[in-house]
């Protein structure tokens, strides 16, 4: 008997996503995607699989496995989610290849700033950008007379009249955990300082003034923060914010939704979305993108297929349904309050994250060695001479240095 | 037994560990002299990347690998010598430090600062986990027969426990406002923040350590115990022994060799430190040598990865647990040979 009902269950259940509800074409060709595991990711692979035949992979690991299943001959996965950086490697080993054609042919629905061209070649559909911007509780803002800080000097000005006046544990947040995320808030800060990270030959370039300005502006946020700033990722910080334990942070765009969840938060409504704040030079954040990319080492008929399927995962219909799970680069999103702060963010001229195999060393090293600075053990340029030494030794090892 | 029989029983054991342990130890012994790396070409490249509404394209000199006709990244693998341990060891920079007398910059070098932290933390665990296991195992041998196998149950629970589960449990009720930062907090009615400096974040783990490895040392200890000579002892009660008399001369004598075997586990443990750093996310403050090791191995987003360093510092984990054993091993030689 229960077997019974078990098996007409599954039976209801396998009907059920054959019913390619909500798809325009039926999908006869096996698919396989591979990409990151977050809400975005999930709510289009959920309309690709409509389409039947599709099978998605969402897996936080993604970028320890894509360039080993991309090289595979045939691919093991058609379809990749990628970000700026995750794209070089399969970029460098030749394993996704140029969608010109299939665009021209399916590509309907795409708008230019979509199509990610390297070379001149269309590389990679974007589907949506992320970006780290100012979140801040506007009633302790509004009550205590501050105006929305659009510099980190005022940024600072504000956290000390927070900090006196006493209303939350922390002033500032900050995804200081070391790592990708110090090495990231590092980048930011150095893009708004006008810095860049790799000169010629792929020599470091960081130990400048600009470098050292972005460190002094970092320590000075650890005033404000949380002592125990290096071990807070973007989650704690999120909580933080949930919490009520903080008032200002340069958090995730993907976060913002998190503030107006009800199940969790207690500050539902009262966190507003700006821009990121400018260093002396620009908005002192990156941007980064996410989207397809289809392998190399498939039949042009799977291709196609691959494809159409995608496009359909990132048709209207889906970001009607999810307008607010990401800030969208699709037809159909209209931004809403939540995305306002990475909108602004790009408005003022954020450049993207400078995304390049030197700059993937740049990044590790960043993230490991800037921690000795924030505690005290080195001066500002000790701090990035040593990291350079750390790049310099990383690289010649990877052979991009001779 | 007759060697053929010998050789089949130990045949199969010999085989996994040739294959499963011996080999991997040559190609990491072999890949920490040279590096492999693909070979560059310097290109143009545009590159065009999202913004709101207008792309941004930029062009710029990128190194991309060479492909063979098959498509694959060609690579050449050069021997390096010791190359890659120098890059490890930084000695040059070490001496500089040390000559300077600044313990400071002698610490900021990862491998120098990786060793101090895995050295203390075996050092300092090591006679704490020999203590508190032997601690139990009395306690558990003195109790009375009716509840001994619950108190054997529960003495045992933190050894089951997945160590990154109970680290990750360890940080969580410490971290920030965590229920037991808090109660500290309370008490002293004072502001404690566990994770904002060093020395906090190493006693957790020392503690956490302790507490998770201490049954293992009681259950063997425990064993021990059983086989103590009840006639020494009680002639001891007659000649009034106290009981701290009995434990010192003729419990520990006798578990001795336990001691040694336990003590030999624990520094093997405890130099490949690992599971701490990653459960208490560390390593702004503390790194340790295994750590290390999993950090050079580790792909950036590029994809880049140091193999050749993280062998080399594989090999280097491993001659330093050698170096530990040399005295235990001495004493264990010494006291085979005795026996004899």
């Amino acid at each position: 008997m229960k077997l019974k009902t078990l098996l007409a269950a599954g039976a209801v259940a396998m009907s059920s996503t054959a019913a390619f509800a909500g798809c325009a074409i039926e999908n006869t060709v096996p698919l396989k995607s591979l990409s990151a595991g977050f809400e975005a990711w999930k709510a289009v692979t959920d309309a690709m699989a409509e389409c039947g035949n599709f099978q998605a992979s969402l897996d936080q690991e993604f970028r320890e496995k894509q360039p080993e299943a991309f090289a595979a001959n045939p691919a093991l996965y058609q379809i990749g989610g990628v970000a700026n950086a995750t794209m070089i490697p399969l970029l460098n080993a030749g394993s996704i290849r140029p969608l010109d054609d299939l665009v021209a042919k399916y590509g309907q629905n795409l708008t230019p700033n979509q199509l990610i061209k390297v070379d001149g070649k269309v590389m990679a559909i974007a589907m949506m950008v992320n970006a780290q911007h100012l979140m801040y509780r506007s009633d302790i803002l509004a009550d205590l007379g501050i105006a929305e800080p659009a510099t980190w000097d005022e940024v600072l000005a504000a956290a000390e009249k927070i900090k006196a006046a006493g209303v939350v544990e922390y002033p500032l947040g900050g995804t200081f955990k070391t790592g990708w995320n110090l090495g990231e808030e590092f980048v930011n800060m150095y893009l708004g300082e006008g810095g860049t990270f790799i000169g010629e030959g792929n020599m470091p370039a960081i130990n400048n003034a600009q470098g050292v300005a972005a460190l002094e502006t970092m320590k000075a946020m650890t005033a404000y923060m949380d002592p125990e700033y290096l071990v807070s990722d973007s989650t704690y910080v999120q909580q933080q914010f949930q919490q009520g334990k903080i008032a200002m942070a340069n958090l995730w765009a993907s976060r913002a939704a998190a503030m107006d969840d009800e199940a969790e938060s207690q500050v539902v409504g009262k966190v507003a979305m700006a821009a990121a704040p400018n260093g002396s030079a620009a908005p002192a954040s990156s941007l980064w993108w996410d989207g397809f990319v289809f392998a190399a080492n498939m039949s042009d008929q799977e291709a196609e297929a691959a494809f159409q399927v995608a496009m359909e995962g990132i048709d209207g219909e889906m970001v009607s349904a999810n307008n607010d799970a990401a800030v969208w680069l699709l037809n159909g999103y209209t931004p809403g309050k939540l995305a306002a702060g990475a909108a602004a963010t790009a408005a003022n001229g954020a450049s993207p994250y400078p995304a390049s195999g030197p700059m993937g060393i740049m990044h590790t090293v960043l993230g490991n060695g800037l921690a000795d600075y924030l505690t005290g053990a080195k001066d500002a340029e000790t701090t990035l001479a040593d990291i350079e030494a750390a790049y310099m030794t990383a690289a010649k090892e990877a052979g991009l240095v001779k | 037994m007759k060697f053929k029989t010998f050789a089949a029983f130990i045949g199969p054991s010999v085989f996994m560990m040739l294959l499963f342990i011996a080999f991997p130890l040559v190609s990491v012994f072999q890949q920490s002299f040279y590096i492999t790396q693909p070979i560059y070409d310097l290109v143009d490249v545009e590159t065009c990347t999202p913004g709101f509404v207008t792309q941004t394209c930029v062009t710029e000199t990128q190194s991309v690998p060479r492909l063979d006709e098959e498509g694959a990244i060609i690579t050449k693998t050069d021997f390096v010598g010791l190359q890659s341990y120098r890059n490890v060891l930084e000695l040059g920079r070490a001496w500089d430090a040390l000559s300077s007398g600044s313990w400071a910059a002698f610490q900021s070098i990862d491998f120098w600062k990786a060793l101090r932290f895995t050295l203390s933390f075996t050092l300092i665990t090591l006679p704490l986990v020999i203590c508190a296991g032997l601690g139990i195992a009395v306690m558990i041998n003195s109790a009375a027969k009716s509840v001994r196998g619950p108190v054997i149950f529960v003495s045992l629970l933190p050894f089951i426990i997945t160590p990154v589960i109970g680290a990750l449990s360890i940080n969580w009720l410490f971290r920030g406002d965590g229920i037991l930062t808090a109660a500290l907090e309370w008490y002293l009615q004072r502001d404690i923040a566990m994770f904002a400096q060093a020395w906090t974040i190493e006693i957790l783990m020392m503690f956490y350590r302790v507490w998770h490895v201490a049954p293992f040392a009681a259950i063997v200890f425990y064993a021990g115990l059983q086989t103590v000579n009840q006639d020494s002892l009680e002639s001891a009660i007659i000649d009034g022994a106290s009981r701290w008399q009995r434990l010192k001369y003729i419990i520990i004598p006798h578990l001795m060799p336990l001691i040694v075997f336990i003590s030999m586990i624990h520094l093997m443990d405890s130099y490949r430190v690992f599971e701490e750093i990653v459960g208490f996310s560390s390593q702004g403050h503390v790194i340790s040598l295994q750590w290390l090791t999993y950090d050079f191995l580790v792909p950036d987003q590029a994809g880049n990865r140091s193999i050749s360093r993280a062998s080399a510092s594989a090999m280097l984990t491993m001659i330093g647990i050698a170096l530990l054993l040399v005295p235990l091993l001495r004493r264990t030689w010494r006291d085979h040979q005795g026996g004899h």
